[in-house]
């Protein structure tokens, strides 16, 4: 085995060629340190890491920072999101260093939403960097010791990073090619936006494995079972670069009457079944938003118990 | 065809209603009309081709104006008519008049004894 | 061009609510262009207020003139024989325009009328689009002449995000996607592997962030 970048649990599932398993949660819209930790225990033991993410959707949350330090303290380990919205390179790269040194080892790099999403339109967007450029910074940090500057670290934060793909943005055809530019730029590990419309999906992948780049960088398929065809519906008309296909839809639609839930767990398995086998696929990163207490079931019917000890 | 139509509509020619600005509206009202309209071609028909068209939409930032100051957008109107519609231009002159007794006097004139006396 | 928009005039009734005696300036240059701020809107906006503070019986006496530029002090100072006739001034101009005002007669009081938008042009009768956020870097030959620093909404270099959907941003259905233009013409022309590269993060130090701006040109000073 190759020397590993940040010693993370998620690096070495990975590297050991596991078939990783993440998680997300949400950190609380208030300091509710103990709504926070109740999650934490639907997820313990289920997965590889959690991705706490970074006032997701531009709605402002307790700081990923540290709801991914207090994740540590329970017992997980934080996969911790940053987007370059709220903060300049001053700031991303002092949070950087804070996350090493509270014993955080993974990063997820972010452009993040518009604020205009959120709960504060007025703010004043930051976008110094951008996604590819963070990706640039923490990965220039942890592999030449340096700043984006070029001045010295002393003691180097080591990150293991991941970054973003949504393979269902638009224009379809560059999207392979914006994914090449975020490994060239240094990532380590990829998760992309949730799948449902897996025709489009496995093009995708074909286009991945044919540039090789499944081989520089691991990459996590996105999965979040719909909770009911009114979800769907809602994610397939006003979530931009969601492709929701309407026989899903159909799929829940038709299904008993109390049974849509179970219907999109099922489909949410199909698809992770699948994904153990596509070429190119490491893992799947598992978002039940608002829906954490459905993991473990998942994780037990996914088969993907008990998470590799490594 | 000798057509009568209130009194109190005063007539003034433009060679297209293209040339009516929105400050030839806004100086109607600013000196004391209760209201103004204009009659232009029908849409389709302008000589100079939209010149009515254009028109409209000056009348209908005319209203804007005037809404955002307190003062009935009603009071400034745009109608399409044409020069062999003589019959309709009579009740439209009608329709406008009966439009603005109902709105009552300009509160720009109320309170401006200059063109109360004008108007008187 | 400086692209503007008339404040409401609720604001601008607002604003100049304690006089009885003003001036509307307005500017020859960009916002005559823009039709916000010209000869024509002076005009419009002095008869509006007019009505609005007869109907008020609270009247007002308003003068208009409209000057070569407002950003020159070569024709600022044109009002001087006048400006000090008046309660206060309303600018028209963009917000350059009742700066220098209020710099050449420090005794007056101005005020804007107009709300400064944006670096942008025409795309159609009556339609202003942004096109330069004024970073002073110019990059946009990088990108086939489009400006992703200006157009895009997240200002990102390496676009387009997750957020882009048929041709459309993610903040409205009436926002295209620039990065999405970029990519097209990129591979119109074949040049896709211009863009597969990671670019260095920006130095914003010619931008606002670097403090006010100034540009000297020594062979005009004196």
């Amino acid at each position: 085995m190759s020397e590993l970048k940040s010693g993370s649990n998620l690096e070495k599932v990975l590297k050991a060629g596991h078939f990783a398993f993440t998680g997300e949660c949400g950190p609380p819209k208030g300091a509710n340190v103990e709504h926070l930790v109740g999650k934490f225990k639907h997820l313990k033991g289920n997965v590889d890491a959690v991705n706490m993410t970074d006032n997701q959707t531009a709605v402002v949350r307790m700081s990923s920072l540290a709801a991914s330090h207090i994740m540590i303290h329970e017992g997980l380990e934080p996969n911790f999101q940053m987007v370059c919205r709220d903060r300049n390179r001053l700031a991303i790269t002092a949070d950087i260093l804070g996350a090493h040194a509270l014993g955080i080892r993974n990063m997820l790099c972010l452009s993040g939403d518009h604020q205009s999403f959120g709960n504060h339109p007025q703010a004043k967007n930051v976008h110094d960097i951008d996604s590819m450029q963070l990706i640039n910074l923490v990965t220039t940090m942890r592999d030449k010791e340096e700043f984006i500057n070029g001045e010295k670290i002393d003691v180097a934060p080591k990150l293991f990073v991941g970054a973003a793909c949504n393979p269902f943005a638009d224009p379809f055809e560059y999207r392979v090619y914006r994914l090449a530019n975020k490994i060239a730029a240094g990532a380590d590990f990829i998760q992309t936006q949730c799948i449902y419309n897996m025709e489009k999906f496995r093009t995708f992948m074909k286009q991945v494995v044919d540039m090789g780049l499944h081989e520089k960088c691991y990459i996590l398929a996105g999965v979040t079972p719909m909770k009911n065809a009114r979800m769907a519906n809602f994610m397939s008309k006003f979530v931009p670069g969601m492709d929701v296909p309407d026989s899903l839809i159909d799929r829940l639609k038709g299904a008993e009457k109390g049974k849509q839930a179970e219907e999109g767990i099922k489909f949410a398995l199909e698809q992770i079944e699948e994904f153990k086998e596509m070429e190119g696929i490491a893992g799947v990163h598992l978002m039940a938003i608002e829906w954490e207490h459905m993991v473990p079931e998942i994780a037990e019917r996914a088969g993907v118990l008990p998470r590799p000890v490594v | 065809m000798r057509l009568n139509y209130p009194s109190e509509v005063k007539v003034i020619q433009v060679p297209c209603t293209g040339r009516v600005d929105i400050i030839h509206l806004l100086n109607a009202v600013e000196k004391g009309a209760d209201g103004v309209y204009v009659a232009g071609c029908l849409e389709g028909e302008c000589h100079y081709l939209t010149g009515n068209i254009k028109t409209r939409k000056k009348v209908e930032y005319v209203k804007k104006i005037l809404g955002e100051i307190g003062i009935e957008p009603e009071r400034v109107e745009m109608y399409n008519l044409s020069s062999a519609q003589g019959a309709r231009f009579a009740e439209i002159a009608r329709e406008m008049t009966a439009k603005i007794r109902e709105l009552g006097p300009s509160p720009v004139r109320m309170n401006d004894p200059v063109s109360e006396k004008k108007a008187a | 061009m400086i692209v503007a928009d008339r404040k409401s005039l609720e604001e601008i009734q607002e604003m100049i609510k304690p006089h009885r005696k003003l001036l509307i300036v307005g500017c020859k240059g960009c916002v005559t262009v823009c039709n916000v701020g010209g000869s024509k809107e002076v005009e419009i906006l002095a008869s509006a207020l007019t009505i609005a503070r007869k109907k008020e019986n609270n009247e007002i006496e308003i003068d208009t003139t409209t000057i070569e530029r407002q950003c020159d002090n070569e024709y600022v100072s044109q009002l001087k024989e006048t400006v000090g006739n008046y309660d206060a001034v309303l600018s028209m101009a963009c917000g350059v325009g009742p700066q220098f005002l209020s710099e050449y007669y420090r005794e007056q009081k101005f005020y804007p009328a107009v709300n400064t938008t944006f670096f942008g042009g025409a795309v159609s009768h009556g339609i202003w689009e942004e096109r330069c956020a004024g970073c002073g870097t110019c990059i946009i030959h990088d990108f086939d002449g489009i400006c992703p620093i200006a157009r895009c909404a997240k200002s990102l270099l390496h676009g387009p995000c997750g957020g882009s959907s048929n041709g459309l941003c993610e903040i409205s259905k009436e926002t295209i996607c620039i990065w999405d233009a970029i990519v097209a013409k990129k591979i119109e022309q074949g040049r896709l592997e211009d863009l597969l590269k990671v670019r260095p993060a920006k130095d914003w130090r010619t931008a606002r962030d670097g403090g006010p701006r100034r540009s000297i040109r020594e062979e005009l000073t004196r």
